[in-house]
């Protein structure tokens, strides 16, 4: 198949599963506000994480992980928020997914139009709800979960940058972060370079991701932290999968959603990454 | 950015991170907003075994706010006349108890100061390395050169 009929495919493949999301399940929140020239607008890839997080399965799990007795609130953290799609569905839908409405949500993203689009979405999204759903934090501008306290994550949510293609150029973040002085939008080049950061992951589209991975660890609530991530098949998933389980006494790590498959391979996959310590 | 945002927040820089000075970050040269939020009880008492109150008072006192008691208060502080719906709930039932649970001043108080008190524009300050991370329109950056490489 040559690649623009593919394209044409699997854009009204994407369509439908659209739809699909409106049709049965729990609503998806509203970005449109969000000026998607420079923040990754929300794809397939966010969309399997939604289905996940709320699927019968992986709620059953986090309910019972977070039910009354295993503590206080819990706290999500969703690295890379992007336009905040998948944070703030989880914030709007709290009950279903975790069973209780005490959750606290907390952000961050290398971009930082990012980080105000997506606190305008899940502020968005929390109004539109008649009891409050959940307490939404902030979002911070930064690299991954470096300003995060350690042990202080409940539920971790990350979709990384994953594409195999080459790391953006570094070189012109602080100017390309905001906007150029005396204008009101933002140049070619900067949208480029805040595209990039959103998808290309280097070397098998690991690079940000494995950074990620090895904060883990000292990033969860070591009682009951659980990791949400999202690899695509170019990742090397079952190995990923191999490596985290080494980490240690209890570690464990599960497909728990997939999308998109293609000859047999999944093209997406949700990881869930968990202790089990009993 | 809440003030409670800061009750989970520490220096980005690895090295700081075992050192106890590290955390809270500080506050310095902020200006604060006040955007008001449905108070939420439940939360609120859920929350105070999270808190770490004495970081969260040496926060407060920088930014010149009322300050806050020694003590955490307990979850029966937050409620008007707990004892009272604790007897009414005794004797009929949760569902009494719930429809007249009452926030008290100091769960108000507690709002105020967690939920709807923000840093607008300023700075915050590790205690370890002194390093000092801008808030821009209530965005904190936490970017460091050396993360962009
Ligand atoms: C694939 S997009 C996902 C966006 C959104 N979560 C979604 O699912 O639609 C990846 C996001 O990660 C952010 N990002 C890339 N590198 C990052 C880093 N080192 N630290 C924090 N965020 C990063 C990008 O700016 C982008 O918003
Ligand atoms: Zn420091």
């Amino acid at each position: 198949m040559s690649s623009i009929s593919y394209w044409i495919v699997s854009t009204a493949h994407f369509r439908i599963l659209c739809w699909l999301r409106h049709s049965n399940m729990l609503p998806t929140p509203s970005t449109s506000h969000v000026c998607f020239d420079r923040v990754y607008e929300p794809a397939e890839d966010s969309f399997l994480l939604l289905d996940t997080l709320s699927s019968a399965s992986e709620s059953g799990f986090l309910k019972d992980r977070f039910n009354a007795e295993s503590g206080a609130p819990p706290l999500v953290l969703e690295v890379g928020v992007g336009s905040g799609v998948v944070l703030a569905f989880t914030a709007a839908n709290a009950k279903s997914i975790f069973g209780r409405q005490d959750v606290l949500t907390l952000g961050t993203d290398i971009n930082s139009f990012a980080c105000k689009a997506a606190s305008q979405t899940v502020r968005t999204a929390l109004n539109d709800n008649v009891n409050p759903a959940s307490t939404f934090l902030d979002v911070v501008n930064g690299d991954l979960a470096s300003s995060i306290r350690p042990h202080s994550i409940d539920v971790f949510i990350f979709n990384p940058p994953y594409v195999p293609a080459e790391l953006p150029n570094f070189t012109h973040h602080d100017r390309y972060s905001v906007l150029p002085p005396g204008k009101d939008a933002t140049s070619f080049e900067q949208d480029s370079y805040l595209l990039e950061l959103s998808y290309a992951g280097g070397e098998d589209g690991m690079v940000v991701t494995n950074r990620m991975l090895n904060q883990i660890p000292e990033l969860l609530d070591v009682g009951r932290g659980v990791a949400y991530v999202l690899l695509c098949a170019q990742n090397k998933p079952e190995l990923v999968k191999e490596q985290i389980r080494e980490w240690g006494v209890g570690w464990e790590a599960e497909t728990v959603g997939s999308s998109g498959k293609q000859a047999g391979w999944e093209k997406l996959q949700i990881v869930r990454i968990w202790r089990n310590l009993k | 950015m809440k003030l409670l945002t800061l009750n989970f927040l520490t220096c980005a820089i690895k090295t700081c991170k075992t050192s106890p000075a590290s955390f809270p970050l500080h506050p310095r040269d902020a200006e604060l907003e006040i955007i008001e939020s449905e108070i939420n009880l439940p939360f609120l008492r859920n929350i105070l075994p999270r808190l770490m109150w004495e970081e969260i008072r040496v926060i407060a006192s920088e930014l010149g706010l009322p300050s806050l008691p020694t003590t955490p208060p307990t979850r029966e502080d937050l409620v008007e006349g707990a004892s009272q719906a604790q007897a009414t709930e005794q004797a009929e039932g949760e569902a009494v108890a719930e429809v007249e649970e009452v926030p008290s001043q100091t769960a108000k108080d507690l709002h105020r100061i967690l939920l709807e008190t923000g840093i607008k524009e300023g700075k915050l300050v590790c205690g370890n390395c002194a390093h000092e991370y801008k808030v821009m329109e209530g965005v904190a950056n936490f970017l460091l050169p050396g993360h962009l490489v």
